[in-house]
């Protein structure tokens, strides 16, 4: 116990207890002016707007995608499963090397979104993907198809038992996965950095973050960091409950 | 059927667009004037120097949180004690919060005015902007990977496997190694992977802590950068063709050691 | 080696699993500690093997303080109701392991393995996983394990619980030969009274955590000392303010002294019995069970309204007065 916690205090609990500290060295109010001034506010609102995006495209996309896994077959499907994975494999830098080779200014498609927002949004896709995945799928595999063969044979069509029998049971896996890939998304800077670069106009949070450390602004940079900070816990707090209230029935 | 093939083209679809497209186009972009360019890259003596740093700070996390990993989901699956629900919460801190975040408080703990800082530099030992930082941010950022893997599989078996070895006689040092510890290696395996590849490719925390000197505390990551930086976009699709061919050997190995539903 | 369980008590949080128990297990014998689920009977053996701690009272082992000991020391031989196998070992290793651990010699333990596989027939399976055994075979593993070190007593939680109707009774008779032939002191814990009185040569039962009474299975069913032991050794029917076996139930076409009137409400046939179900005035049911010949000469039909007493003269009077 003594080891654990220990390492654990060195390594996780000192360093965010200087950050939280070094946020309220200044008072209250140098925290909210630094936090309300027009680059911080943009900064935040782009990282949760583009964050939220991103969560729930890959809440749909990402609940198809293990729906197509566990129940669909096809050669080569456990290469798509394995593949799933490549972005937590794949450092983020060069997440955000790949996307700007295919859809930056040389794009062989054309297609050449470098710098702009819509680049955001895609470099936080592709380090999301397996989030949603992830968490379906072993829902997926463990439901009963019995139970939609039930509700098939008393007179549900295929949309009712969707609606009424699939989705109920997906929903909790669905919304960790979409939570998970929020906190996620708000933290992310290795693939945004260079796709997205630090104009004004595409600045997030973390990039905006390591920007005023850079000019040597430590005490501002940790007023936005503590907003990072308590989206994080907040979100872990939300997965947290969500973990509780799914294994509550089968608790009882 | 229609409906069936229609679903399986949007996923298929999304993943071609997000993820394959992108990723077979930087192996095309590095090796489209050959292998001569890449090898020159390679050999560079910074980035060999880039890749030893990041190799050193993985070395040395990667065996700390594997040891702690084990530990920790020991100590909140077996054990009854205060603020296990705060463990739970820290150990999972650092997959949720900004790499840039962890980054700034380590600058804060150990920066000329952080808590540390006066201190460290009265004695002269260099933390920050050196090995030390990168080190500690490294292993901050993959701490929960092992014992996130080893937690589920410790519930589901239950301990009673050990119980019948402490009837048999065992020790727990005995039960330790020969029971419990084989029970859980592929989940051990599988987290130590996933660590391996959250070390070699962090990138958010390390840039804020090692001051990107080049030739001392550049790492491979920050390299990628700093030659895009440079407008030598050949240079870090070099670079980057050597992580992500790790990336995919770490795939293959993750599909290999994946938990298996049932044993 | 024999067992004295003295005055033990243990509560998990507010529930009271042991209240005051006391129970002497003789050297060699073979012994069922028979109860609902939750009346505290796997706690018991979980203290005797040491997993447990109880929260007052004391365990002796061969006469000696043992309390305290540690499960690994105790030379006790435990089997678990979900086998606890070691999954990742071949059964050999399994079966190996007290010995393993123990550091004997490589030859001594491939003998004593070949031996124990012999006696649980499991010779041609040593080289499998426990994984590719069904549920009977792992059990018999789990019990050659426990064996290997040649324990002083053998313990068993709910052995055959887990496992289909068939395999069960051919493992309990596979257990009452496995005692007769190895002769080591043997507690196991059941929920299912047939399998404790068939198995067993002395019950001690078990409700709520009290030990209501311990005897061998013939005096538990003819003389109980309680209405719960009754009612759960055997089945037990009320008639009128008494509780009597099925079987005890007489049947007359006329009123008698104490006799209840009640009306015939279906026949069933069984072999060389035949079961009566009645109802009484006051719309209870019981069943009466008749030797067929009795019942054939009763000649009875449904609708009719007959009387019934109990026939109780072999038991003990003074357990009835207890249970009236």
């Amino acid at each position: 116990m003594g080891v654990i916690s220990t390492f654990l205090t060195v390594i996780v609990v000192l360093p965010i207890a200087a950050l939280v500290w070094e946020s309220k060295r200044d008072g209250t109010h140098a925290f909210w002016q630094t936090i309300s001034s027009p680059e911080a506010v943009g900064a935040l609102k782009l990282t949760f707007g583009a964050a939220l995006i991103v969560a729930l495209t890959n809440g749909v996309l990402g609940t198809i995608t293990a729906w197509v896994l566990v129940r669909d077959e096809f050669r080569g499907r456990s290469l798509v499963n394995a593949v799933i994975d490549l972005p937590f494999a794949l450092p983020t830098i060069v997440a955000g090397l790949t996307l700007l080779a295919m859809y930056g200014p040389n794009s062989p498609a054309g297609i050449d979104v470098a710098f702009t927002r819509t680049a955001i949004v895609l470099a936080l896709c592709f380090v999301t993907l397996p989030f949603v995945i992830r968490t379906v799928q072993p829902v997926l595999i463990e439901l009963d198809m019995e139970m939609e063969e039930a509700a098939c044979s008393l007179g549900a069509g295929r949309l009712a038992v969707f609606r009424r029998i699939v989705l109920p049971n997906l929903l909790p896996g669905i919304l960790s996965g979409v939570v998970l890939a929020l906190a996620r998304a708000l933290g992310e800077i290795g693939s945004v950095v260079l796709v997205a670069g630090s104009t004004t106009h595409t600045e997030v949070a973390s990039v905006f973050v390591y920007n005023v450390i850079q000019d040597g602004l430590a005490a501002e940079a940790s007023a936005v960091a503590i907003v990072l900070l308590a989206a994080a816990f907040a979100l872990l707090l939300t997965v947290g409950a969500l973990r509780f209230f799914v294994t509550r029935h089968e608790r009882a | 059927m229609p409906r069936r093939l229609g679903l399986r083209a949007i996923a298929l679809g999304y993943l071609l667009v997000i993820l394959l497209a992108p990723l077979g186009m930087v192996f095309y972009r590095t090796f489209q004037h050959g292998l001569e360019p890449v090898w020159r890259v390679l050999s560079d003596h910074y980035t060999v120097h880039a890749f030893e740093i990041t190799l050193i700070a993985t070395a040395l996390a990667v065996p700390l949180n594997t040891v702690f990993g084990v530990l920790c989901a020991l100590a909140i699956v077996r054990r009854r004690f205060r603020g296990k629900g705060l463990l739970n919460a820290f150990i999972d801190l650092p997959l949720a919060v900004s790499p840039v975040v962890i980054g700034l408080a380590l600058y804060l703990l150990y920066g000329r005015t952080g808590w540390f800082g006066p201190w460290l530099q009265a004695h002269g030992i260099q933390v920050l902007f050196a090995l030390p930082a990168i080190v500690l941010a490294t292993i901050f950022v993959s701490v929960p990977f092992v014992a996130r893997e080893v937690i589920p599989v410790l519930r589901e078996q239950g301990n009673e496997q050990e119980q019948a070895a402490a009837t048999l006689g065992a020790s727990r040092w005995q039960r330790f190694w020969r029971i419990t510890l084989p029970s859980i290696r592929w989940a051990v395996i599988y987290g130590v992977i996933l660590t391996t590849a959250r070390c070699l490719g962090e990138y958010g925390a390390v840039a804020v802590v090692s001051g990107r000197i080049e030739g001392k505390t550049e790492t491979a990551t920050t390299l990628i950068d700093d030659m895009i930086q440079n407008f030598q976009n050949g240079d870090a699709y070099a670079v980057a063709v050597v992580l992500a061919a790790i990336a995919v050997l770490v795939l293959v190995l993750m599909t290999v050691t994946r938990p298996k539903e049932a044993l | 080696m024999s067992i004295e369980i003295r005055n033990v008590t243990k509560r998990f949080g507010s529930f009271l699993a042991l209240d005051d128990v006391s129970l002497q297990i003789p050297d060699g014998s073979l012994t069922a500690v028979l109860g609902p689920s939750g009346s505290g009977k796997s706690t018991l053996l979980r203290i005797v093997a040491g997993l447990e701690q109880p929260d007052a009272g004391e365990i002796l082992l061969s006469g000696e303080e043992a309390t305290a000991v540690s499960p690994q020391r105790r030379d006790v031989g435990f089997v678990f109701q979900h086998y606890a196998a070691f999954k990742h070992m071949t059964v050999r290793d399994n079966v190996a392991f007290a010995l393993t651990i123990r550091k004997r010699p490589k030859q001594e333990i491939r003998d004593r393995v070949e031996e124990l596989l012999e006696l649980v027939q499991l010779q041609g399976f040593a080289d499998r996983y426990p994984s590719r055994l069904s549920g009977g075979q792992r059990q018999r593993m789990a019990l050659a394990r426990a064996l290997a070190a040649k324990p002083r007593v053998l313990l068993l939680d709910e052995p055959f619980g887990a496992l289909d109707a068939r395999v069960r009774a051919e493992l309990r008779d596979w257990l009452r030969r496995l005692h007769e032939e190895v002769h080591v002191t043997t507690v196991f814990v059941t929920h299912d009274q047939e399998e404790a009185m068939e198995i067993a040569d002395r019950v001690a039962v078990f409700d709520h955590g009290r030990l209501e009474q311990v005897g061998a299975p013939a005096e538990l069913y003819d003389t109980p000392a309680s209405e719960f032991v009754l009612r759960f050794v055997g089945d037990a029917v009320r008639l009128g303010s008494a509780l009597v076996r099925p079987h005890e139930i007489v049947l007359r076409r006329w009123p008698s002294d104490g006799a209840v009137e009640v009306e015939i409400e279906r026949i069933a046939v069984l072999g060389a019995d035949a079961r009566v179900e009645l109802s009484d005035g006051d719309g209870d049911r019981l069943s009466a069970r008749l030797r067929r010949d009795e019942f054939e000469d009763l000649d009875l039909t449904r609708g009719e309204i007959v009387w019934a007493t109990a026939s109780a003269s072999h038991r003990d009077a003074k357990a009835q007065q207890t249970l009236r």
